[in-house]
């Protein structure tokens, strides 16, 4: 098993200082450079998707050069990439492994699912508190409508 | 409860609703009292209701306070292209107290956040109307001396019924019994029933009216629309499933109280009105003296 992500990593290359994010849906990957503002990123970003994985079919991953997020920022891609798994590089050296945790709450980063809600019709931003982390509810701060896992939209 | 906003029936605690109830109470039996002579209340109807309009403006006119505002978003500078956020922040330069309905779901919680006065949502689409879930527990306070231990049946559209869902969560603060009637097309959704299961509270679920009158304490009876059913055939199939008669009512208990939050168009028949159990006029009145209660402890009058 680590053997396989080792040689899957290498297909991206190495970083030398930063953080993998791995294990990321293919489909997400996307959004999760969108989540995390690194579109604009400076520094050395490689993004790879449709890797074959042992454990997802497909996976995607993203290496960010030189950045190390913080818990709150990074825990915002839970919600479109719960699978992810992050790994902080030091010197080439893995340094430390985690997955990533479902926040809380969440800022304007999902649309509400509900077209009534005031968040779709006016300037507002959005707010969710996560009502079941596991299956993954989140309740609308504004139209308390629920928005479940199989409707969560990026904003 | 000074300056406290009041936008979901969970804004306030149990023990602030039976305040609320108590103060009303008060104004039952003294309705007309000037206490808020100084005051301006804003009365922001994006929509129409008339019902809730006339109770709230008549319960601030009650106690002597001055009500501006407009009857629905025509004749508002939202046909203007303004937003809300606007229409809140500049209102709320000319008034004490914001009361507002408006079609979307959210807007008042919304405008309680951008206003500088506290807000009263008197219905944002179908999500909250609190005001409504207050009168409602008077009501059933009123006339079964307490909250607590009571059977209670609602009836009709319990899906989309926003009058339902709010009045049934609030009702799991005190040990009720509920008996949900309704087509299976219009069945309470399951987010409103895990809270009567939350609490480990009793419920049966039933089609047939019939099956609970002789059980209950409250009949609370909603509206079937038509527009609900997906099939018109469906709805003519149920629709006269739902309607209460007096000849219904032989075998209820002599202290069952029938509630209604009105419009009523066929589900009651007149001829119940006359019945000492018929309460839903009662109700409406009752409205002016909860939001009495409302309008003067949220502008700090009375504690």
């Amino acid at each position: 098993m680590e053997k396989e992500i080792l040689r899957k990593e290498l297909k991206v290359s190495a970083i030398e200082n930063g953080t993998v994010i791995d294990h990321i849906p293919s489909a997400s990957v996307f959004q999760v450079i969108k989540i995390l503002n690194l579109t604009e990123y400076q520094n050395q970003l490689l993004i790879a998707t449709n890797l074959d994985s042992q454990k997802m079919g497909k996976k995607g991953i993203i290496k960010v050069s030189n950045k190390f997020f913080k818990s709150d920022e990074i825990n915002k891609i839970a919600l479109f990439a719960p699978t992810a798994t992050l790994i902080i590089i030091k010197n080439f050296e893995v340094i430390e492994k985690k997955k990533v945790e479902v926040p809380d709450f969440a800022e304007n980063i999902v649309k509400c699912f509900n077209p009534n809600c005031i968040t779709n019709n006016e300037d507002v931003n959005t707010k969710f508190t996560v009502i079941d982390k596991t299956d993954l509810k989140l309740r609308c701060h504004y139209c308390e409508k629920i928005t479940a896992r199989k409707n969560i939209a990026f904003r | 409860m000074k300056n406290k906003s009041l936008i979901s029936i969970n804004d306030f605690t149990r023990e602030e609703h039976i305040r609320i109830l108590e103060l009303a109470g008060a104004f039952e039996k003294r309705p007309r009292q000037h206490i808020l002579a100084d005051y301006v209340v804003a009365t922001l109807f994006f929509e129409p209701s008339t019902r809730t309009r006339l109770s709230f403006e008549s319960a601030a006119t009650r106690l002597g306070a001055k009500v501006i505002g407009f009857t629905d978003s025509s004749s508002s500078s939202v046909t203007k292209g303004e937003s809300l956020r606007d229409t809140i922040l500049t209102v709320s330069n000319y008034c004490d107290i914001i009361v507002m309905r408006h079609p979307r779901e959210g807007s008042a919680r919304f405008a309680s956040e951008v206003a500088k006065v506290p807000v009263i949502n008197a219905g944002d689409g179908a999500n909250q109307h609190p005001t409504q879930t207050l009168l409602d527990l008077y009501s059933i306070r009123k006339t079964q001396g307490s909250l607590d231990n009571l059977n209670v049946a609602f009836v009709g559209d319990l899906k989309y019924g926003r009058t339902v869902h709010s009045l049934v969560q609030a009702l799991c603060n005190y040990k009720t019994t509920f008996h949900l009637v309704s087509p299976l097309e219009l069945k309470l959704p399951s987010s409103i029933k895990m809270s009567i299961k939350e609490r480990n509270l009793e419920y049966s679920q039933s089609t047939d009216l019939l099956d609970v009158i002789s059980k209950v304490d409250i009949l609370y009876m909603t509206r079937i629309q038509k527009e609900r059913f997906s099939d018109p055939l469906d709805y003519e199939k149920v629709k006269n499933a739902y309607i209460l008669r007096n000849s219904m009512l032989a075998d209820a208990r002599s202290n069952l109280r029938i509630l209604h939050p009105l419009p009523r168009v066929n589900e009651i028949t007149t001829d119940v009105d006359d019945n000492p159990m018929a309460y839903y006029f009662t109700q409406a009145l009752n409205g002016v003296f909860v939001r009495q209660a409302l309008l003067a402890s949220i502008l700090g009058v009375v504690e």
